[in-house]
């Protein structure tokens, strides 16, 4: 079943960007011009996501976030901001949004996050798995070990997590800035490829060596781990 | 500033100079002060004069009571004849002192009052009473103390004293408080009106300072004259501040014009490889290319804009209500760990030399970036100059110094000249040694203004031979335990 997703989006051409680009991604995507419908529609709870523009005519984003959540909608948002400045963060994420990102944005990001949203909706909430196995790659987070083809990998600590969230992910692209929020914990713009050095290192412990690469990079976008072209989306290196 | 708003400040000008001194804080100050000086001193010399009557008093009292005493010893001794001769004699000396003897019947035999008021005479006691002497007898000429005393045998005896010495102490007092007042108001108007003038002189020309630089000239300042009196301090602050203003502005200033420059250059060459790629792609493979460069020249515009709305959003205080308290320590680590691999792949192999435990108060996100920012630095320019590389790599250290929290990062590169130390922190400067690398000359910058929303400061420094960065920001007061 394709996933629902509601732009709540005032600009009735970045509205219409987004609504014919979420389709062609697979998507169902709706559109509500202003807060007001914006709420109506999301408080049916039909959606899988929500992408809420921060300053909306009558009903501005953040009270429409507090408002949903007040009445237990619990639909995973994200928030879209022109401001985008260290507190805006930070206050979205208060009101209840569960991502924020500054516009302007790529696209792909903005899909690779909807992605990692949507989907942690459709798995409702079902216990993490101590176990990420993804083909002959295996990582335990209990006893922080990784495996391939039975075969330990040392990883180091920082390297341990990237890789976890890359398989909790799998299948899914994620952005450097994902990765850099995620792993690292940080949100500022690196300005430089720190990320993908980080990146390429993990790949030369996890791939090097095996006849199929399960890290790979998205050009425009980011990584994912998978095993070779099912289910992907973009274009592989 | 509306053109209202200059309309009640002028109109509030044309004021009359005296109405002016008398609107004036000093010369309130100074009548007040005026009125308590009068007071007390009228108080002071009224009791002066009270006191100094009192003694006097008391004085021709006793000399009175003396003399009658003697007197009436003579007549005892002597009879009438002797009193009289002795009356007589006394009563010519020169002084003060005035004696009359009289029959029972009142009817003068000796002594030198020739007239008293009916009755006087004719009780025994003390009297304050007019009289006159026997040489003017037509009209009272004095004012005395008397004692009228009765003889045996029927005579009275009266001895007296001209209290015209008291009405001239009297005199004497009023006049020195009539004197006095005229003293102190003088001299209170005097200083009342030297003080206010000072006061009013320096007011007016704080005045006319602010308004030639409400009028546009902010490079005018209050004068400071040194006294370090209270006007001084606000000329100062004031002055203080219009510096800041004036450096808020230069940077506005600064901002758009640099703005204005770098913002169209990467704009123009978007721009244009769209036009060449309209013009001369042939095959979808080459309008692709031209088009992901394009949102490649877009990225880049967009980091400019948020670097520099961050920039400007520290520098305008903001962000202060997302502070918290962090661990430096972890910070620098985090953000060392990340630039690590890069930094070794460069060639300029990162240290890390950092304390446990350096809690401050501020943004860890904004602490991160500042950090990314210099050490992205060290990367980019620390390696030496085409790709001649260097001895030694960045070191990176975290320490407590002088309540603040020192961070440093260290590079071996060719560092910056002294001169322009100062100049690589502003916005969009970059050297031309920097040109061929990418960057926007906003890096420092961020860092500074992070800095100062730390409370902090950001300094560049000579690592001879390379750059040293440091960072210090205040480390939050943790009680002793």
């Amino acid at each position: 079943m394709p996933m629902r997703i509601l732009i709540i989006e005032d600009d009735r051409e970045a509205a219409s960007y987004l609504v014919k680009a979420f389709r062609e991604a697979g998507y169902v995507a709706d559109h509500a011009a202003d807060g007001l419908d914006g709420y109506a529609m999301a408080e049916s709870g039909d959606y899988d996501v929500l992408v809420v523009d921060r300053m909306l005519p009558k009903l501005d984003g953040l009270s429409l976030i507090r408002s949903l959540r007040e009445q237990k909608v619990e639909t995973p948002v994200l928030i879209l901001s022109a401001l985008g400045q260290v507190d805006d963060r930070v206050k979205g994420l208060r009101a209840g949004g569960d991502d924020y990102l500054p516009k302007p944005y790529a696209f792909s990001e903005l899909l690779a996050r909807v992605d990692v949203l949507s989907r942690r909706r459709s798995s409702g909430g079902s216990a993490e798995p101590t176990i990420y196995r993804i083909a002959d790659l295996e990582l335990d987070r209990l006893s922080h070990r990784v495996t391939r083809s039975g075969r330990e990998i040392v990883l180091q600590p920082r390297e341990f997590r990237l890789l976890e969230y890359l398989m909790k992910n799998a299948g899914q692209v994620v952005t450097r800035t994902m990765l850099l929020e995620h792993v690292w914990d940080y949100h500022f713009d690196p300005q430089t490829n720190v990320i993908d050095v980080h990146v390429s290192r993990l790949r030369a412990k996890v791939d090097k060596g095996f006849d199929r690469p399960l890290i790979h990079t998205i050009r425009g976008a980011g990584y994912t781990v998978r095993v070779g072209q099912e289910g992907a989306r973009g274009d592989d290196e | 500033m509306t053109s209202s708003a200059a309309m009640s400040w002028r109109a509030g000008r044309p004021m009359s100079a005296l109405g002016k001194l008398v609107r004036t804080t000093a010369f309130k100050l100074s009548f007040a002060y005026l009125l308590v000086f009068t007071v007390f001193a009228f108080g002071t010399l009224s009791y002066v004069a009270w006191n100094a009557r009192r003694v006097l008093d008391d004085q021709f009292i006793s000399t009175i009571q003396a003399e009658i005493t003697g007197l009436s010893d003579v007549y005892r001794t002597g009879g009438i004849r002797r009193l009289v001769t002795i009356v007589d004699r006394r009563s010519r000396m020169p002084g003060a002192s005035l004696y009359l003897v009289t029959t029972d019947t009142g009817e003068r035999i000796a002594g030198n009052v020739g007239a008293l008021p009916a009755g006087i005479i004719d009780r025994p006691g003390q009297y304050e009473t007019d009289y006159a002497r026997t040489e003017e007898a037509n009209a009272p000429t004095g004012h005395a103390i008397v004692r009228v005393y009765m003889l045996p045998g029927g005579f009275r005896l009266m001895v007296g004293r001209d209290v015209e010495e008291r009405a001239r102490l009297r005199e004497v007092i009023q006049r020195a408080f009539g004197y006095s007042i005229i003293l102190i108001g003088v001299l209170g108007c005097a200083g009342g009106w030297f003080i206010t003038r000072r006061v009013l002189k320096r007011v007016d020309d704080m005045t006319e300072t602010t308004r030639t630089i409400m009028d546009g000239d902010l490079n005018g300042r209050l004068r400071v004259v040194g006294t370090g009196d209270e006007l001084d301090r606000l000329a100062q602050n004031l002055n203080a501040m219009l510096d800041r203003i004036g450096e808020l502005m230069v940077g506005m200033k600064e901002v758009s014009d640099n703005i204005a420059h770098d913002l169209k250059t990467p704009l123009t060459r978007l721009r244009n490889k769209a036009d060449e790629a309209l013009r001369s792609a042939k095959t979808p493979e080459e309008l692709r290319e031209a088009l992901e460069a394009n949102i490649e020249e877009s990225d880049n515009l967009i980091r400019i804009f948020n670097a520099l709305l961050m920039i400007a959003r520290l520098e305008a205080g903001g962000a202060r209500e997302v502070l918290a308290d962090f661990d430096a320590a972890d910070v620098v680590r985090d953000v060392g760990e990340l630039y690590d691999a890069v930094a070794e792949d460069a060639g300029v192999p990162l240290t890390l030399a950092v304390d446990d435990d350096l809690p401050v108060h501020g943004n860890r996100e904004l602490l991160g970036q500042a950090m990314a920012n210099l050490l992205d630095n060290a990367i980019k320019y620390g390696a030496g100059r085409g790709g001649d590389r260097l001895e030694g790599g960045i070191e990176l250290t975290a320490a407590k110094a002088d309540g603040m929290v020192r961070i440093t990062v260290a590079d071996r590169g060719p560092g910056i000249p002294e001169t322009d130390r100062v100049r690589v922190v502003e916005r969009f400067v970059r050297l031309e040694s920097a040109r061929s690398s990418p960057g926007f000359g906003l890096g420092l910058s961020l860092v500074s203004a992070v800095a100062r929303l730390h409370g902090g400061t950001f300094k560049l420094e000579d690592n001879a031979p390379g750059l040293k960065a440091v960072l210090a920001i205040p480390l939050k007061d943790v009680p002793t335990s």
